[in-house]
Parts: structure tokens; sequence; C-alpha cells
């Protein structure tokens, strides 16, 4: 197809705007899936995307509408994921900006339209959801033709679920959208935007041909790393695979590598043909870096080669994930892990434990400090065990928080932002109703219930979304926690000075809570350094009996031991204590999280 | 084989059921008196061979085998082997002279009397019938009929009890000198009528349990009784081990015939329990047939394992031979060194501070299949 009849887009909105419905519209509309064969949603593939109703990973369907050849490319909705979805923008030249009627613009409203325009999008503003009884479509067209610039009669005006408007919007991708400019005839060069892995057919790559063509047959080659591979096909989705002879200049689709080994091919990486390489690759994509840590550990400490297993197949469809084996004295060998963010880090444990069947304990997140010691040598600390006691200077990663609540919730979030050091950068109006506040908050301030917190303190209504905005000196402190006069690595936690008094009292005392009584008195103890902050005793148990035991009940209470025993195997032993493993989480469980004042 | 020592004769008859209880009971049902004993002498018929031709041990418990009809127990007595110790168990309202005479002439030579509290409060929220009034006179009664054994039930741990009235408790138990004395801690079964109208403050009093057992296990020590089982307390006197012999026989893993709607069997490797219907139990025994039983096979390992796991309620050493299979040995050091176990080398015995934890201890000493036979 000639590149004057191709269009490439995505859709972007904020979560529950409606971008899988249009999609779902589009597809039906361009015959590319029938009626009976449509399950709601049909780009989400996995389970657990459909149930949570949000897209991991990003995928491209190719639907043919009035002689033209359209590419969407889904990108996914969360913060979380701000990268995938940059990488998607890469390989479009438009962008649907989807906004809900009811809701108008959100935190990721804001934040995918900026990235669009950062990749120089033309976007196309759609209001979606236009038949909802609360609708305000000439309000929301208002907000969002000032968000793009642009005349608010230029936004369109839909309803995915009924289908109306719909075709109005692909007449507009046609109209508004730019074809792709690239080279048919130059030396073929194409993107990587995503790939996947399949068990049988190895790694596969998603791509965006930008100039010259690729042939089944034809030796290829990853830039990067110098990979060559003969592709054993390719092919565009329609949804289903659909393999092709020939991708050319312009297209969206798919190569079969057959390589066994994802880290060959990697997301950003351009491919050539080995027979006529191009000089220069395209630009790729700067590597993400996970900002959210965790360590995760199976709950039997038998099952970590099946952890491990599991992870390097996980690895293989989620690029972001990064994995360290980690052993900790209180829970014995697992994995330190890296995530984008929180969202991140609770699909994979879900993964795990759902697609591998483990049974897992996941630590409390913390996030990457920079620390220099005073060797003066430079180190990024993934785990706050680590953190080495000759520091000069921690760094913390901050954040550039937007926030959007209606204005009789701004008191509440500034409140919030403040107990959770955030620097106030500035406010605006929306609308009449809304505002949109921008902080400077630390990182590791909200991974643990930021969200939680904004949600509750503003009944629902705030949408929040944030980027990096780099690495800042503070003044950290790390607390140990020591149980029956063992340090627990797994309960160490890093902390602004100021917090530190206040969380190392509430995490003995919410461990005093969850530590059940032993056979002897059990110590718990929050340390910075030799110094204690606060101590805890579990006070030795001093009953514990079957009260009666005669004829008829000598089966059951064996049953019992036998019961009481094994729930003594799944714990962890500290020293001679036994800890439950839901202890491990007590930071999770504080009054204000992070030991926020209520 | 030599045959069960011991029988156990469940009669499920009572008054009425009271909240907190969870045996197999009847409230009323008078009418069925006589047809049960009728069907319970048809089932020692039945199983007579498993019998020893001398029995050490009958025991009559309930429900209430005294509030069976005058003429159905007295059948039922008379029906019965004749054993070197006669238990029945009683409520204290049931007791009258006539009753208590009946019982001393019958052979009967030890009851058992469900006290639980003297606390009229108490005894209410339980839904006793029996006041404190109708102990004393009970006591009283048995003894002027000349019962020389017996042995009061108290409950400690009802909601609301205060360490002064367990001590009242203790006191007005003392008062009456019973030969023995079991102290149980009320269960409140999850999902009973009494666990859902009680199950917080239960909760809530949870650690004050300690401070009660503690107590008790003071208090009757020093008043001249016996710790000799987990619940149980005999009085010290010359010349007689006043013991329960028949639970005795639980407790050192003896095999014992169990009869009655619901009673539980254990003999030669085998546990069976008979069908908990009294319909379905009457008509079986009508039809001159063993009722419907649920059969557990023993194995080895589980003899083992229920050998020490009773024999640890008990004050007296339990031998080590035999059992090394099924004993985990670093629990066993671990336990030594914490002073809550006293090892002699062939044998062992819990430590008072090691009996009170006695469920917890019992739980870690033993190993269960799936442990790892190398610790």
């Amino acid at each position: 197809m000639d590149l004057s009849h191709i269009r490439n887009f995505s859709i972007i909105a904020h979560i529950d705007h409606g971008k899988s419905t249009l999609a779902d519209r589009i597809l039906e509309l361009t015959h590319a899936i029938s009626m009976r064969d449509m399950r709601e949603q049909v780009l989400d593939s996995m389970d657990l995307e459909r149930e949570r109703g949000i897209t991991i990973k990003a995928q491209a369907v190719r639907v043919s509408w009035k002689g033209h050849e359209l590419n969407l490319i889904d990108t996914p909705g969360h913060v979380d994921f701000t990268y995938e979805v940059s990488r998607s923008l890469q390989a479009c030249e438009g962008a649907l900006l989807v906004v809900d009627a009811a809701q108008g613009i959100e935190a990721q409203t804001l934040a995918n339209a900026y990235l669009a325009i950062e990749n120089n999008l033309e976007i196309v503003p759609v209001v979606n959801k236009i038949d909802l009884p609360q609708a305000d479509p000439e309000g929301t067209a208002l907000e969002v033709a000032t968000l793009v610039g642009g005349a608010p009669e230029h936004v369109l005006a839909i309803s995915a679920k009924s289908g109306v408007g719909v075709e109005a919007v692909l007449e507009a991708v046609i109209e508004r959208i730019p074809p792709p400019s690239g080279d048919p005839s130059a030396s073929a060069r194409a993107l990587v935007f995503d790939s996947s892995y399949d068990q049988y057919r190895g790694v596969v790559a998603f791509v965006r041909m930008v100039d010259g063509s690729f042939s089944r047959r034809q030796a290829l080659k990853a830039m990067a790393l110098g990979t060559e591979f003969e592709p054993e096909e390719l092919g565009f989705f329609s949804p289903g695979m659909t393999p092709v002879e020939k991708l050319t200049a312009g297209e969206v689709g798919y190569i079969v590598t057959g390589l066994k080994d994802v880290a060959r091919v990697r997301v950003g990486d351009t491919i050539t043909t080995v027979a006529e390489p191009a000089a220069e690759p395209l630009a790729g994509y700067k590597e993400v870096k996970p900002m959210v840590f965790a360590g995760l550990f199976p709950t039997d400490s038998d099952a970590y080669p099946e952890l491990r297993e599991a992870l390097e197949k996980l690895k293989l469809n989620d690029a972001a994930l990064l994995y360290e084996p980690e052993t900790s004295k209180a829970l014995g060998f697992g994995f330190r892990c890296g995530f984008l963010g929180l969202l991140h880090m609770e699909i994979v444990r879900e993964r795990l434990e759902r697609e591998f069947d483990l049974d897992l304990l996941v630590t409390a997140p913390n996030v990457a400090y920079r620390v220099k010691t005073n060797a003066g040598t430079e180190i990024e600390v993934h785990n706050p065990a680590e953190m080495p006691p000759d520091l000069d200077e921690v760094s913390e990663p901050y954040i550039k928080a937007t926030v959007i609540v209606p204005k009789e919730f701004v008191g509440s979030v500034m409140e919030l932002c403040n107990e959770r050091r955030g620097r106030f950068d500035h406010m605006e109006y929306l609308s009449e109703q809304r505002v949109m506040l921008i902080y400077e908050l630390p990182l590791g301030e909200i991974v643990l219930d930021f969200y939680d917190q904004l949600k509750s303190r503003t009944r629902g209504y705030a949408s929040f979304d944030y980027d990096l905005s780099g690495f800042r000196e503070g003044d950290l402190v790390r607390i140990d926690i020591l149980v029956g006069g063992e340090s627990v690595d797994a309960l160490s936690l890093i902390l602004h000075r100021d917090r530190a008094y206040d969380t190392g009292r509430q995490l003995v005392e919410k461990l005093r809570e969850e530590i059940p009584r032993q056979f002897f008195d059990v110590p718990i103890q929050a340390a910075i350094g030799a110094r204690v902050i606060a101590r805890e005793t579990v006070k030795a148990k001093r009953k514990d009996v079957l009260a009666k035991c005669y004829g008829g009940d000598i089966s059951r209470k064996r049953k019992l031991l036998e019961k009481q025993k094994k729930g003594k195997k799944r714990m962890k032993r500290v020293g001679s204590v036994e800890v439950p493993q839901e202890a491990f989480l007590a930071v999770l469980k504080l009054d204000g999280g992070s030991g926020g004042k209520k | 084989m030599s045959g069960a020592r011991h029988l156990y004769v469940h009669v499920p008859f009572c008054s009425q059921r009271c909240d907190y209880c969870d045996f197999v009971s009847l409230a009323g049902q008078r009418d069925h008196h006589s047809r049960y004993a009728r069907a319970l002498l048809a089932e020692l018929e039945l199983e007579r061979d498993l019998l020893a031709p001398k029995l050490e041990t009958v025991y009559l418990g309930g429900g209430t085998p005294t509030f069976l009809e005058p003429e159905a127990l007295r059948t039922l007595l008379e029906g019965l082997p004749g054993a070197s110790e006669l238990t029945v168990e009683a409520n204290p309202e049931t007791v009258t002279p006539a009753l208590a005479a009946a019982l001393v002439e019958a052979g009967v030579n030890r009851v058992s009397l469900g006290a639980q509290s003297f606390q009229p409060r108490l005894l209410e929220l339980l839904g006793r019938h029996a006041g404190p009034d109708d102990v004393r006179r009970a006591i009283e009664t048995l003894r002027d009929a000349g019962s020389d054994n017996i042995s009061l039930d108290l409950l400690y741990g009802i909601p609301g009890q205060r360490r002064a009235d367990l001590d009242a408790d203790l006191d007005e138990a003392l008062a009456l000198a019973p030969e023995h004395l079991s102290c149980y801690e009320l269960e409140a079964k999850p999902g009973t009528r009494f666990a859902r109208a009680h199950g917080a403050e239960l909760a809530e009093q949870a650690d004050a349990l300690e401070d009660h057992l503690e107590r008790i296990i003071e208090r009757l020590t020093a008043s001249g009784y016996r710790w000799y089982e987990t619940a149980n307390f005999a009085r010290i006197e010359p010349g007689r081990d006043l013991r329960s012999v028949h639970n005795l026989g639980y407790w050192r893993a003896h095999d014992y015939l169990g009869i009655g709607m619901g009673a539980v069997s254990t003999l030669a490797g085998l546990r069976w329990k008979n069908v908990p219907s009294m319909v379905r139990y009457l008509e079986a025994l009508e039809r001159e047939e063993t009722p419907p039983r649920e059969i557990e096979a023993l194995d080895e390992a589980t003899k083992l394992r229920e050998r020490l796991m009773l024999g640890l309620r008990l004050d007296e050493p339990v031998a080590l031979a035999g059992v090394e299979a099924v004993l985990d040995r670093a629990g066993l050091v671990r336990f030594s060194e914490l002073g809550l176990v006293e090892s002699r080398g062939e044998s062992i015995t819990l430590s008072r501070r090691g009996r009170m934890l006695g469920g917890a201890v019992s739980a870690e000493l033993l190993l269960w299949s799936g442990d790892s036979l190398a610790a």
C-alpha cells in the first residue's frame, strides 16, 4: 500500500474513559471482527487485564476503511506505563484523545496529551459517553479544546458504547492525521516498539516499518546487538495474526523472529536487512529505570526455583521488570524486583500468583536511593537493608505530581501533600469547578499508600499522575527492626528523619500485635544505628491447652494439633522467634501508611 | 485379643439443651427413654465379644444419664456388666434421695456432678437449671446415700466471669470437699448460638484466662488436690487413688468400647463413631443390627502420636520407647532448654509451665506426616 493511504494512530485516555470500547467499535465498524466473535475489549488479551479493566501490553491492529489501511496501536492507560505509552506513540502519526463527557479532563488525560504533543502527533480530540445523563459534552469539549488548542467545534462528540459518532472518528483519522513519511526505496529500517514471547515461536517483535520493506526469507538484523535471524513469518494483526509476504514503509506489523532469547532483540532497536543494511539506526528509546523496588519471596522456600523460572518467563513479556536474587536472613531466598510503579508491582505479583500458581510474600516497597559514601563513591541502593552505614549523602527520587480535583477538595489534597513532604508548585483552574494542582513530592512518600489516601480524602474524585523529576538530597535515615534482639533485614526502611521516631514507634506497636506470643518474652525494637528509638514486648504465652479430651474427642484434638503445627510451618524464623508472614507487611498497615499524621 | 476393659455408655437425653454444650444431646424425648435403654443393651449384646471378661470401668455419660426415666435407668444399670469403677454423670437438679439410693444400690461407686459455677448470674447465662443450692443439696443427698466418690465439674472463662467469681467458685467447691474436680475452659464452638451471642466478650477476656488457669492450679494444689491431668484434679488421700480410672484409660491410650448414639469406640486399631441420630440408632438396634458407623483406621504412627498427645496431658512420665518415630527431637531439645519438658532419658514429663502450654508443646513435639524426619 502506498504511504498516502496508511494511517497509524493510537487511542489515549484516562482510565475508564472508554478507550477500549472505542477500539472495539472501530473493529466492529471496519468488519475486522464479527459481532458474534466479539468479546468485549478484544485488544486486552490477558485475563488479568480484562478483569481490572486496564491494558498492559501495546498491540497493533490493522483495519481497512474506505480504501485506507488504518493501524490502531493500543496503549496502556495507567500512570505506571507512561513509558510504554510513549513507545507506542512513536510508532504513530496521530492520536485520538478520548475524554469522558461526564468526568472531564483527568490527570492521565493531561499526561497522555503532553506525551502526544512531545511526539509531534496530530491529536484528534474526542468527547465520549455523551449519552450519559450527567454528561456535559459542551463543557468537556471546551476543556479539551483549551488543552490541545483549537476550536471546541473541532472536538468530536461520540458514544463509543452505542456507536454514535464513531464513523466520524474514522473520517477524522483519515482527514486529519497525516500519512506516514518514510522512504519506501531506502534501505529497510523498522522500529521495534514492543515485543512478546511465544513459547513455540520465540520472540515476536512488533514493528513500525519506517523505510524500505522486508520480505519473508530475507535475513534480518537487529542493529543494536547485531543479532541476525531469518524471520519465520511476517504479518499484521486483524486482530488475529495474519501472515503477509511483505511489510513496507509506513506499515505496522509483526515479525516472528524464531529467536529464543528476548534480550537479543530489544524494544527500541532498529531492524534492517542483512543484505542491504541501513547506515544509521532510528532514534530508539531511553531505557526506563524502575524506581519502585520490593522483595519477592516464596512463602514456601522450596518454591524458589519456580519463582525464578516464573520471573524469567514474565520478563519476556515485560521488558520493564527488573529482578536480581536477594537473600534475606528472615525470608530466605527470593528476588529484589524493580517496577515502574505500584500498579506495575501489583500486576506482576498477581500474574505470578495466578499464571504461575505461586504463593508469594511481597515486602513493603521502597524507592531507589543514590548514596554517596564517605569514600566518595556513588552507588544506587534498591534495598534498605543494603544501605551502607558510612554514607555521606543520600538522594531520593522526586516526582512532579498532577492532581485534578473538584475545588472543594483542594484543601484536603494540599494537606496530604504537605504531610508527605510535598512542595507546592502551582495550581490552575481547568473549569469553574475543577482544579489542577502541581506538587513536587518524594517518590518514597507515595509508594505506600498515597493514592489510597488521596482517593479517600477526596471521596474518590481526585485523579493523579506523575512524572519523575530527578533525584534530590534528603535527610534520610534507616530504621532497623530487631525482633528478639536480631535485626530483621526485611523490615528495615528508609525514612525522612522527622518521621523516624513516629514511624518507629508505630511499627513496633504494629509488630507487637502481629507477632503471636511465644514460649518466652520477645522484645521488639526500632533502632537508628545503635540507638533504640522504640520498644515493645510480646509477652510470653502462659496458657495453651486443649480444654478437655475424652474418648469422643481424640481424633478431633489430634487433628487440631496437626493443624497447629502446620500453621507454624508457614511462619518464618527470626532467631528462635516465629514470625507470621503477614508481620513482614506491618509497615503497610500503619495508620496513615508511611506514618502520616491522622 | 484380650478385649477392651473400659466401657462408655452414652445417654444423650437432657431436660434441655445448654447453649454452650457441644455433646450429642437431646432435650426431652421421654417417650424414647425405655426404647433407648433397650437399644443400648442390644448394642452391648452385639459387641460383647469385644469386651474383656472382666471390666475395669463403666462410665455413663451424657447428656444427663440421671434424666432417664427411673424405670429405664434401672433397666440399663441392671443390664450393664460389673466393673470396679462405675461412674454416672448427673445434673444436680436430678439428684433426689430416691435416685441416689437407686444408684448406690445398682453399684454406682462414682458420681460426676455438673456444677459449672456457683454464681447464679453465670449459671443463668449458661442456661443451666440448677442453682448453687441444688449443687449443695445434691452432694448432701449423695453423701447421705453412701456415695464416697464425687466429682464436680467447674467451668472457667464464662462470659462476664471475674477473678472474684472464680475465687468464689473455688471456695464453694472446696467447701464441699469433692474427691475429684474437673475444671474446663468454656469453649464456644464457632457457629453456635452461644458463640454468636458471646464471641466478642470471650475474645476480649482471652488473656484473663491465663490468670484463671494459673489460679485454679495454684489453689487446688494448695488445697490437697493433685493436678493429674490438664483439666482434672484428684484429692490426695492416703490409701485411695481418687483419679478417674475410666478417663485414665483414655489418656493412657487403652482400648475402649463406646455404645449409644454418637458414641465413639477405639479398639484394635480402629475407631468408630455410631450414627448421631436417635431414630437411626434405635431402628438399627431394633433390627438387631449394628448402628451405622463412621470408621477411622488408625495406622501405627497415628496410634503413637495419640499415645504421646494423650500421655503428655498427665503428670506421670511418658515412656519414649516405641514413640521415637513420631517425636520431634529438635523440639524436645528446644523445649528442654526452655524448661517446658523434663526429660529423664527413657521418659519425658511436661513441667508445670509446660503443661499450661500443653497444647502448643505437644503439637510441636509430635512429628506429623510431611514433617521432615531428619529433624
